[in-house]
Formats: C-alpha cells, structure tokens, sequence
C-alpha cells in the first residue's frame, strides 16, 4: 500500500513537471531571444540555439538606450493602470456601499443593471461606444480609455458581496457619533475594505496594464499609444524593431513577474475573484 | 436633534443618500450602455456618414459569405475552447489536490504565471514559435519526428492548432485556480465518508468531486463562451493585423472592426453588432434557464 502511494506520487511529480515545462517554455522562449541579437531571430527563428559565449545584454542596452519610443509607451502604460485603478476602485466600492448598506426604491432593477452590463462582452458596443467617444473629444486622450470603464461591474459584485459580511451595527454606530452618510463611507467603511482593494486593485491593475484592443482604438498618435500596442506595432521586422519588441517583452513581464512572486495570495484571489459569486 | 436633520442638506439626507452612491453607476450606465446600445441599433438601419434611412438594407450582410466564415469560426473556436478547457483544467485541479501530490503551491504558481502576460506578448511569442522558418521551435519540434517545415499560419488547420495553444497556454492555470477553490469546498468527511463505503480514488471523483464541481464547471463555461465568442486580439496578433490569409483566422469581432474601423462602414458595422448582442442575449438566455432548473435541484 505505502509503495503504491509513493508511485503514485512520483508519477503525478513527473506529470506536473512536464506541464511546468511547456507552461514556461515560451517565456524561456522569449527570454533567451533577447539574449541575442534581433537579425538572428530574423534570419533563424524563434528556438532555444544559442552560442552561450555570445550571449548578451545588447537588446535591453538598446532598449535602455532612449533612441526609442520604448519607455514612453511604458510610462502612458503605467500612468493609465495607475489612473484606472485607484479611480475604479473607488467609485466600485461607492456604488458597491449604496447595494450593499441601503434599502431604495428601484435597488433590485439598478442591481440587474449591473448584472447585465457584466453579461456583455464589451466588443459588442464597440462601434456605437468609439463614435461616442470621438463626440466627446476624448480621443487620443487616456480619459477616453477609461471613463467608459471606470465602475467595473464585477467589482461593484465583490465588494457588495465583501460588504455585506460587515455587521450593519458599525454604520448605526457611525450615525450615533454623528458621523454624516457619506463619513460614515469614508471613515467606517473604507479602512475595513483593504483587504478586499488589494485583491481587486491587482485585478483591475493586470487587466488595464494588459490591455489591448480599446487602448488600440481609442489612441492613434504614436508618443501617446500604451506598451501593448507599442510592442504590436514592433511586429513588423524592419530595422531593429525586433531587437526592441523582445527586449521589451521581457521587461514588459518582469515587473509583473516581481509583483506576483511577493503577493502571490493577492494575485490569485484578484484573478479569480469572479467565481466566488456563490 | 431634528434640528440638526433639518440643517443637513438634502443630498445629506438617509433617503438621497443611496442614490448619491450608485450615482456613478447609473451615469455610466446611461452614457455608456444604453445610449450606445440605442445609436447602434439605430446606425444599423442608416446609410451612416449621411444618416439617411436605410431600412433592413445593412442587415444584407448575413448572406455575406466572409460574415458566414468570422461568424463560423467564432463558434467553432468558442465549441473547441470550452470543450478543451473545462476538463483539462478540473483534471489537473484534481490531480494537483490529491494528498500524495509534492510541491502543489509551486506548480499552482507556475501554472498562473501565463495568466499574468498580455495577449500582446502571448502573441508575439507564439507568432514567432509558429513561424514559417525551418528554425522556428515548432518546425524543429516536428521535425524531431521527421516531418518537414509547414506554413503553421496560413493553413486553416494549423491556424487553429495555434489560437488553440494560446488560449489554453493562457487560461489553463486560471481555470485550474477557479476548480481548485471549488474542490477545497468540498467537506472532507465526504470523502471519508466515500472511503468507508469502499469507493475508489476514480469512484470518488465521478461521485464526489464532479457533481459538487458543477456551479464551478458552469461558471468557466460561461466565461469560455463569453470569451470565445468576443475573441479578436489573439488572431490580430498571430497575423499581425486583422488579415488573416483566406479570412482562416477572422472573427466575429474581427469582421465587425473591419466593416466599422478599418472600412468606415459603420451601418454595416452596427447590424452586425446588433447581431452580435442578439446572440450574447440568446446565450444568456440558455444560461439562466440552466442556473433556474439547477437551483431548483438544489431546493429538493
């Protein structure tokens, strides 16, 4: 019996071993790439041949180098996710407080609003919601990227959820003290929801940092376009576009990479926060 | 006291409050959902740039035979995605859960890791893996079994082999995450319970492990189905644009942002996203018949 569960336990070793290893290899992929020059990818094809000797750090030299467009299109990039972030944040949780803490008039119907906008892949408006937001002159601005998103349904749903497991006495004690409705929000409620910014705000963070088709749309000048889509349009091997677009992948992994192996925990109950609907 | 009350202005009030809070909600909402939601319906029967009615005209688009084909591959991606990704997922989540199972939180860890790339640089890598170079990874991997050099990304099947790949390179972890919370749910004197009766390791998991895994299964299906059907950004980065040879690797969202974006034909463009949220609303509508019927399963 015990010798069956170490095989057993050594086989599920080697089966999880081989999942890792193709899980990792396009980044391994990726990483050993930038290790040599652009012209040789070109010429030779993405694969794991290197002359180990030659190996070196001239891409991201060249990416550091400022002849490029590179660390623009991260700053918009970080600018944007910052913005987006801590705004969507808020404003979910302030919407989420009034589902949660009130009863109201029409508070089942506005909450089934909520529930349909998270129904619908927002590509279907993408037409209609483009045209709007050239009549709002808001294109080529990052405003136009993120007002549209800026209460994020699935966040209104978590936090109303985080919420509603706070015992209501705190707010009727808030009112004895004299507290105002909307104190009572901002000194009460918001340091008791920390843990749950924490989750969502790598969330929302990872899907504004990674975000790629409105961010597409909606900017056009090319000092103003946010990483992804600057790395798409490397995608083209001219000049030394490639040596900049695999550099530039890396270092567009690595600080996430940093994040995610000192908050792990936060990571994976952002991520998936979406099923813990019940 | 009432003193006081009378003081604090109206939007200070308990009964105001409420909809002071979920304010910026129905604003967005309005602006944003609605009111798009009307002009496109309302564009989908215009001649656009000019605004002059055009009937039914723009909805001509459904015999339109590269409308047929995004529309079929859509589908077609979002039947092989879900029927991928729902079992792979759950088995490795139960593998991965079992007691003889070394180092589970590090392989959970790297099983995440592709969840946390954009689909820019997930395409960039995997572009480049399938490229048509004797040296790319893939014709070398093939090749150890002497098969020679293909074209992976202009010939339909390939094609797909590649949006596979990273769609489940991408998601599998994630998906893996969602059952393993499921899977942790579930009380252990269940199994216990399972084991005295004489069940097995395999008997276990198909009475066990699976029936409570449904609302899990369920929940992952919706968003593969969401996610298949609105996919864009994977095939515009395999084919470095909204042009894949022969239209293999055009979707339904592709097909709207070429009649809409990229051909300025936003009548067009409009109907067959009316189209579109017509099949969102069909799919929810499926949906919540199934959650209605499984809830009142529950109640018994």
């Amino acid at each position: 019996m015990k010798k069956n569960a170490k095989v057993r336990s050594v086989r599920l070793f080697i089966l999880f071993l081989i999942v890792a290893a193709i899980t990792l290899l396009p980044l391994a992929l990726l990483f050993v790439a930038s290790l040599r020059p652009g012209s040789e990818l070109m010429r030779n094809g993405l694969n794991f041949d290197i002359d180990w000797v030659h190996a070196n750090f001239d891409e991201y030299k060249l990416l550091f180098s400022g002849k490029n467009a590179y660390f623009s299109w991260y700053k918009n990039s970080l600018m944007i996710t910052i913005v987006q972030t801590a705004l969507s944040l808020f404003l979910s949780a302030w919407v989420a407080y009034g589902f949660a803490m009130y009863e109201f008039k029409g508070k089942n119907l506005f909450f089934i609003f909520v529930l349909m906008v998270m129904m619908v892949p927002t590509e279907v408006i993408l037409l209609p919601l483009y045209k709007l937001i050239i009549g709002m002159h808001l294109i080529n601005s990052m405003w136009g990227i993120i007002l549209p998103y800026v209460v994020v349904p699935m966040m209104v749903f978590f936090f109303r959820q985080y919420l509603s497991g706070l015992p209501k006495e705190l707010i009727d004690a808030g009112r004895v003290d004299g507290c105002s409705e909307y104190g009572i929000f901002f000194k009460i409620i918001l340091p008791l929801m920390k843990p749950s910014f924490a989750a969502m705000g790598i969330y929302e963070g990872m899907s504004s940092w990674n975000n790629f088709l409105w961010p597409m749309i909606v900017i056009n000048k090319m000092d103003k376009i946010t990483l992804p889509v600057g790395l798409q349009s490397l995608l083209s091997p001219y000049g030394n576009n490639y040596d900049i677009l695999i550099a530039g992948s890396c270092f567009a992994i690595i600080p996430i990479l940093i994040l995610f192996v000192c908050f792990q925990k936060y990571f994976i109950a952002g991520m998936t926060a979406g099923s813990v609907k019940g | 006291m009432q003193k006081k009350r009378v003081r604090k202005s109206f939007i200070y009030s308990k009964k105001v409050a409420p909809y002071v809070f979920i304010l910026p909600f129905l604003i967005t909402f309005a602006v944003f959902y609605v009111y798009c939601i009307i002009s496109m319906v309302g564009m989908s029967f215009q001649n656009v740039p000019a605004h002059a009615w055009v009937g039914l005209k723009n909805y001509k688009i459904v015999k339109n035979a590269v409308f047929i084909k995004s529309l079929r591959n859509s589908i077609f991606y979002t039947i092989v995605s879900c029927a991928l990704m729902i079992p792979i997922p759950l088995v490795l989540a139960a593998l991965l859960n079992s007691q003889e199972m070394r180092a589970k939180t590090t392989f959970r860890s790297i099983l995440f890791i592709p969840a946390l790339t954009s689909v820019v640089v997930a395409g960039v890598v995997f572009r480049l893996m399938f490229g048509e170079l004797p040296g790319s990874f893939m014709n070398k991997f093939i090749n150890i079994f002497g098969a020679g050099p293909l074209v992976w990304l202009r010939t339909p099947g390939t094609v797909w082999l590649a949006l596979f790949f990273i769609c489940m390179w991408r998601w599998t972890g994630v998906n893996m995450m969602y059952y393993l919370a499921g899977i942790q749910q579930i009380p252990s004197d269940l199994y216990e319970s399972a084991e005295v009766d004489g069940a097995s390791r395999w008997q276990q998991f198909f009475y066990v492990t699976l029936p409570l895994l449904k609302p899990t299964a369920i929940y992952v299906l919706t968003i593969s189905i969401f996610g298949g059907m609105a996919m864009f950004s994977e095939s515009y980065m395999l084919f470095n644009g909204n042009k894949s040879p022969n239209n293999v690797g055009t979707t339904l969202v592709g097909f709207l942002y070429r009649m809409g974006l990229e051909q300025n034909q936003l009548g067009i463009g409009s109907a067959v996203g009316v189209i579109f949220l017509l099949i969102v609303i069909g799919i929810n509508l499926v949906q919540l018949t199934m959650n209605g019927t499984i809830g009142k399963k529950k109640e018994d």
